[in-house]
C-alpha cells in the first residue's frame, strides 16, 4: 500500500507537470504594453513554485514508501535539527521576498508612473449589467455629472447640460474604442454596486468601486476586438455583463469618435 | 497552574436532557459540534453538486429537480439567482459551520481538556452556551433558504453595497440577506465565548508537569486558533451590525452618496464599500488559519504516532504555528489588490503575504522530517494525514502567485484563487478533520471504524479532490471567472466547457465517495469492533483513559506528566512509545 500511495502522489505530480506544460490552454494572447512583464513574472513564479512543489511531493511519496513499516530495524530517534530549520528559514525567506520585490515592478508601472500629457482619456462607469464609456470630446474636459439626472435610456451617466464642458462629451454603451499604441488614461466608476473591469487580453483588471474614481492606465499594441468581462459579483446577470474593447488606428478612432459625437 | 491536584469533579448528570441536550460536559458538547458540522458539510456538498450540474451543462433541463426546487428550476433549468444563492450558502455553510466548527468546536472541545489532563473546560456553562448559540445561528442561516426571495446572492463575502441595498439590487437581498447577517452575528458571539474558554483552559487547567512545551501540537493549534478567533470575530461582528444598520437603520457606513440602482437614486451619503472589505478581510484572512491550523496540529500528531517517531522540530513547529497565526493578521489587504486600495499599501501587503510562506515551508519540511527514518503504519488516519501534507503543499504554494500584486491582477476572481483556497482551506482542512475522525473515533465512541472501508474512502477522495482542483488552476489561467452561473456568454471562456464537464464528473465521484464515510461512521458507532484504551499505541493523555472516557475524564486519577508529547522509538525504553504519564526513564530522559 505504501508503494501505491507513493505512485499516486507521483502520478499527481506528473499529471500537474503535463497539464501546465502541455497544450491544454494558457492565458489568452496578450496585447498590452505591460502584459509581457506580467506574464514573465507569472512564469518566473511558476518555476519557483514548480521546484518547491515537485521536490516536496516527490520526497513525500519517496519517504512514505522508503520508511514503510518493515520487520526489524529501529526508527531514527531525533527531535530535529536546528541548522536544518535555520537553513529552511533563510532559503525560503530570501526566495519569497525576492520574488515579491521583483513582482512589484509591473505593479509600480501600472499604478505609480506618471501619465504623459497627451494620453487619451476614457471614463468607465459600470452598472448592473452594462458598461458605459465616456470620452471628454475636443475640449479634453469631462463635464459635470449628477446622479439624479441619470436615466438608463436617455442619460446613462447623468451628464449635466448646464456645464459647458459636458456638451461635447461622448457616451457609449458596452463598446470602448481606443487608439493603438497610445497611452490610455482610465477613470473607473460605478453607478450602483461594485463591479470589476476585466480585459483578459489587456492583462488589466480593476474594481469599479462606487463612491470612488479609481485611476488606471494601459496601452494596447495590437488592433482588434477584445472582450470586457465583469470580474466582481454584482448580481443576477453578472455572468452576462459583457463589453468590447475595440483597438483601432488613430484615424479610425477619430472617425469613430466623431460619428458618435454627431449622433 | 494545576487544578488536577484537587480535582473539582462535577457530579455526572442523571437526566437525559442534562446529559445529552443541555450538557456542560465538554465531550458531549464536542460531539454535538461534530454532528452539527456533519449536517452542515453534507448540505454544503449537496449545494456544490447542484452548482456543478449547471456549470457543466448550463442549458440542460432537469424536470425531476423542478419537482424538488419548483422556484429554482422553473422549466427544469436552474435559474441564475438559484445558482448564486447556492454559491453564497455553500461558501457560508462550509466556512462557518464546517471549517470553523468541526476542528475547533468539535475536536478541540472534546480533546483539548483531555490532552492537557483537565477534567473539563474552564467554563462549562459558557461552553454549553457557545454550542447552542452556534446551533441557533445555523438555524437562522438555513431559514434563509425558505424566506421570500430565497437565500442571498451576494456571496459568502457579502460585499457592500450589493449586500446593503436590499431587494432593489437583486433577489435574495431582502429578508434572506438579513437572516444571513443575523446568523453570522450570532456565530461571532458563539465563537468568542468558545475562544475565551479555550484560552483560559490551556493557561490554567494543565495537569501537573504539563509545561507548555510538553503540550501536544494539537493543543498548540487549538490555543492559537482561539487567539485568532478572539481577535478577529469581534471585527466581523461589528461589521455585521453596521451592515444591518445600513439595511434597516437608515445609516450609510458602506453606502456612498449618489448611487443609482435601476434608475432609482439611493438616499444615502458618505459610506465606503472599501470599509466593508477591510473589516471583512481583517476577519476573513485569520479565518483561513482558524480553519487550517487545527488540521496542522492533527497532522503533526498523526504523523508522529504512525511513523513511530517524535515530531521533527517540535519547537520550530510551535514557533511556526504562532508565526502563521500572527502574520495572518497583517495580510488581509492581499484580497483587495484590485479593489481601489492604495497601490502603496498593496506593496506592503504583498511582501508580508509571501513572508507567510516561510513558516509554512518550515511546517512542511518538519513533516517530511518526521516521516524520515520512521516505521510508517499506513492506517486510514495516517493516509489522511499524508494526504493533508500533499494538499497543503499543492494548495499553499499557489499562494506565491496570488500574493504578488502584479500576478494577482490577471488571476483575481478567476478559478485560480477558487482552486487555491479550496485546496488549502477547503480540502486540506477537511483531510485534517477526516484524519482526526479516523484517529479519535475509537476514543469518542468506544468502537473502531472499518479500516478497509476507510481506506477506500481515502483513495477515492484523495484522487478525486486532485482531479477537481488541479485542472481548476488551469481554468483560472485561461480566464474562467468565478461566480459565473455559466460561461457561455464569452468567447474567451468557450474552450473551457470540456474542463467544466470533467470537473463536474470528478465532483460527482468524490461526493459519492463521501457516502462510504457516512456508512462507516454510523456502522462504526453501533457495530464497530470494541476499542481498547490505546488502540494506536499513542502517547498523549487521551490514551491513558477508557474509550470513551468517564465523565471526569480520568476517573479521579491524579495525573503527573513526565514526558514530551511524542516520545516514540526512545532508545532504552521498554516499548516503542513512552506515554506522557509514564514514570521517568532511568537514563533521566
Amino acid at each position: 500500500m505504501a508503494l501505491a500511495l507513493a505512485i499516486l502522489i507521483w502520478a499527481i505530480v506528473l499529471a500537474s507537470v503535463v497539464l501546465f506544460t502541455g497544450e491544454f490552454g494558457w492565458f489568452p494572447p496578450q496585447i498590452s504594453a505591460h502584459g509581457d512583464a506580467m506574464d514573465a513574472q507569472f512564469n518566473n513564479t511558476l518555476v519557483v513554485v514548480a521546484i518547491g512543489f515537485i521536490l516536496a511531493q516527490v520526497a513525500l511519496g519517496y519517504y512514505v514508501w522508503r520508511y514503510r513499516d518493515r520487520a526489524g530495524g529501529r526508527v531514527v530517534y531525533t527531535h530535529g535539527n536546528a541548522k536544518f530549520e535555520v537553513a529552511t528559514v533563510l532559503i525560503t525567506a530570501v526566495t519569497f521576498v525576492t520574488l515579491a520585490i521583483i513582482g512589484q515592478r509591473v505593479w509600480i508601472d501600472l499604478h505609480l508612473e506618471d501619465m504623459p500629457e497627451d494620453a487619451v482619456q476614457v471614463e468607465v462607469t459600470a452598472q448592473q449589467f452594462a458598461w458605459n464609456f465616456r470620452y471628454p470630446g475636443p475640449d479634453g474636459q469631462f463635464g459635470r455629472t449628477v446622479p439624479r439626472l441619470i436615466n438608463d435610456q436617455l442619460n446613462p451617466v447623468g451628464l449635466d447640460s448646464g456645464d459647458p464642458a459636458s456638451k461635447d462629451d461622448v457616451v457609449t454603451l458596452n463598446r470602448m474604442a481606443i487608439p493603438v499604441n497610445r497611452d490610455i488614461r482610465l477613470t473607473l466608476r460605478s453607478k450602483d454596486v461594485t463591479h470589476s473591469f476585466f480585459v483578459p487580453a489587456m492583462r488589466f483588471k480593476q474594481d469599479t468601486t462606487p463612491g470612488l474614481a479609481v485611476p488606471g492606465h494601459f496601452k494596447a499594441l495590437k488592433t482588434g476586438e477584445y472582450e470586457i468581462a465583469c470580474a466582481e459579483l454584482c448580481g443576477l446577470q453578472h455572468y452576462k455583463m459583457k463589453g468590447f474593447l475595440m483597438v483601432m488606428s488613430d484615424q479610425e478612432f477619430e472617425a469613430w469618435l466623431k460619428e458618435r459625437a454627431e449622433f | 497552574m494545576s487544578d488536577s491536584a484537587h480535582p473539582v469533579v462535577h457530579p455526572a448528570p442523571t437526566t437525559f436532557i442534562r446529559k445529552w441536550v443541555f450538557s456542560t460536559d465538554h465531550k458531549i458538547i464536542g460531539i454535538q459540534y461534530y454532528f452539527l458540522a456533519l449536517i452542515a458539510v453534507f448540505t454544503g456538498l449537496a449545494l456544490s453538486v447542484l452548482m456543478r450540474l449547471r456549470l457543466a451543462w448550463p442549458a440542460e433541463s432537469w424536470p425531476w429537480l423542478e419537482k424538488i426546487f419548483p422556484l429554482g428550476f422553473e422549466g427544469g433549468v436552474m435559474s441564475p439567482e438559484f445558482y448564486l444563492a447556492m454559491l453564497t450558502m455553500h461558501g457560508t455553510i462550509m466556512v462557518f459551520f464546517v471549517l470553523t466548527t468541526a476542528p475547533q468546536g468539535g475536536f478541540g472541545n472534546y480533546f483539548l481538556p483531555i490532552q492537557i489532563g483537565a477534567h473539563d473546560m474552564a467554563f462549562p456553562v459558557l461552553n454549553m452556551l457557545s454550542f447552542w448559540v452556534t446551533f441557533l445561528s445555523m438555524g437562522v442561516m438555513f431559514a434563509a433558504f425558505f424566506v421570500a426571495g430565497g437565500a442571498p446572492i451576494s456571496g459568502w463575502t457579502a460585499y457592500a453595497p450589493l449586500s446593503a441595498l436590499g431587494e432593489v439590487a437583486g433577489p435574495g437581498l431582502g429578508s434572506g440577506q438579513d437572516l444571513w447577517i443575523i446568523s453570522i452575528a450570532l456565530f461571532c458571539v458563539a465563537s468568542l465565548l468558545g475562544a475565551l474558554n479555550f484560552i483560559t483552559t490551556v493557561l490554567n487547567m494543565r495537569a501537573k508537569g504539563m509545561s507548555l512545551m510538553k503540550m501536544p501540537l494539537t493543543v498548540w493549534t487549538w490555543f492559537t486558533t482561539a487567539i485568532l478567533a478572539l481577535l478577529s470575530f469581534p471585527v466581523l461582528l461589528a461589521a455585521g451590525i453596521l451592515l444591518l444598520l445600513d439595511r434597516i437603520g437608515g445609516t450609510s457606513f458602506f453606502i456612498p452618496a449618489g448611487l443609482v440602482v435601476s434608475d432609482t437614486v439611493i438616499e444615502s451619503s458618505g459610506g465606503s464599500p472599501i470599509l466593508w472589505q477591510h473589516l471583512f478581510w481583517f476577519f476573513g484572512h485569520p479565518e483561513v488559519y482558524i480553519a487550517i491550523l487545527p488540521g496542522m496540529g492533527v497532522t503533526s500528531q498523526l504523523l508522529a504516532t504512525f511513523a513511530r517517531k517524535p515530531v521533527f522540530g517540535y519547537h520550530a513547529m510551535v514557533v511556526a504555528i504562532f508565526a502563521i497565526g500572527m502574520l495572518g493578521f497583517f495580510v488581509w489587504g492581499h484580497h483587495m489588490f484590485v479593489s481601489g486600495l492604495s497601490p502603496f499599501s498593496a506593496l506592503v501587503f504583498s511582501i508580508l503575504t509571501l513572508a507567510i510562506g516561510v513558516p509554512s515551508a518550515i511546517k512542511t519540511f518538519n513533516w517530511l522530517g518526521t516521516l524520515w527514518g520512521g516505521k510508517i503504519r499506513l492506517t486510514t488516519a495516517m493516509l489522511f494525514a499524508i494526504g493533508f501534507v500533499s494538499l497543503f503543499v499543492s494548495g499553499g504554494i499557489t499562494g506565491l502567485f496570488l500574493g504578488q500584486t502584479s500576478v494577482d491582477v490577471q488571476l483575481h476572481d478567476t478559478y485560480f484563487p477558487v482552486a487555491h483556497f479550496h485546496m488549502i482551506m477547503g480540502v486540506a482542512a477537511i483531510f485534517g478533520i477526516l484524519g482526526a475522525t479516523y484517529y479519535w473515533f475509537p476514543k469518542m465512541f468506544g468502537r473502531m471504524l472499518h479500516e478497509g472501508l476507510g481506506k477506500l474512502h481515502f483513495w477515492l477522495t484523495f484522487a478525486g479532490v486532485n482531479a477537481i482542483f488541479i485542472p481548476m488552476h488551469l481554468m483560472g489561467i485561461m480566464g474562467q471567472l468565478r461566480r459565473y452561473a455559466e460561461s457561455t456568454e464569452f468567447k474567451f471562456m468557450e474552450p473551457l466547457q470540456p474542463y467544466q464537464e470533467f470537473v463536474t464528473i470528478a465532483v460527482f465521484v468524490t461526493a459519492a465517495a463521501q457516502l462510504l464515510f457516512l456508512v462507516n461512521f454510523f456502522w462504526g458507532m453501533f457495530k464497530g469492533k470494541k476499542a481498547t484504551e490505546n488502540p494506536w499505541e499513542a502517547t498523549t493523555l487521551e490514551w491513558i483513559t477508557a474509550s470513551p472516557p468517564p465523565h471526569d475524564n480520568f476517573g479521579g486519577r491524579e495525573l503527573v506528566v513526565h514526558h514530551g508529547a511524542y516520545e516514540y522509538g526512545v532508545p532504552g525504553a521498554p516499548r516503542d512509545y513512552v506515554m506522557q504519564t509514564d514514570p521517568p526513564l532511568e537514563s533521566g530522559k
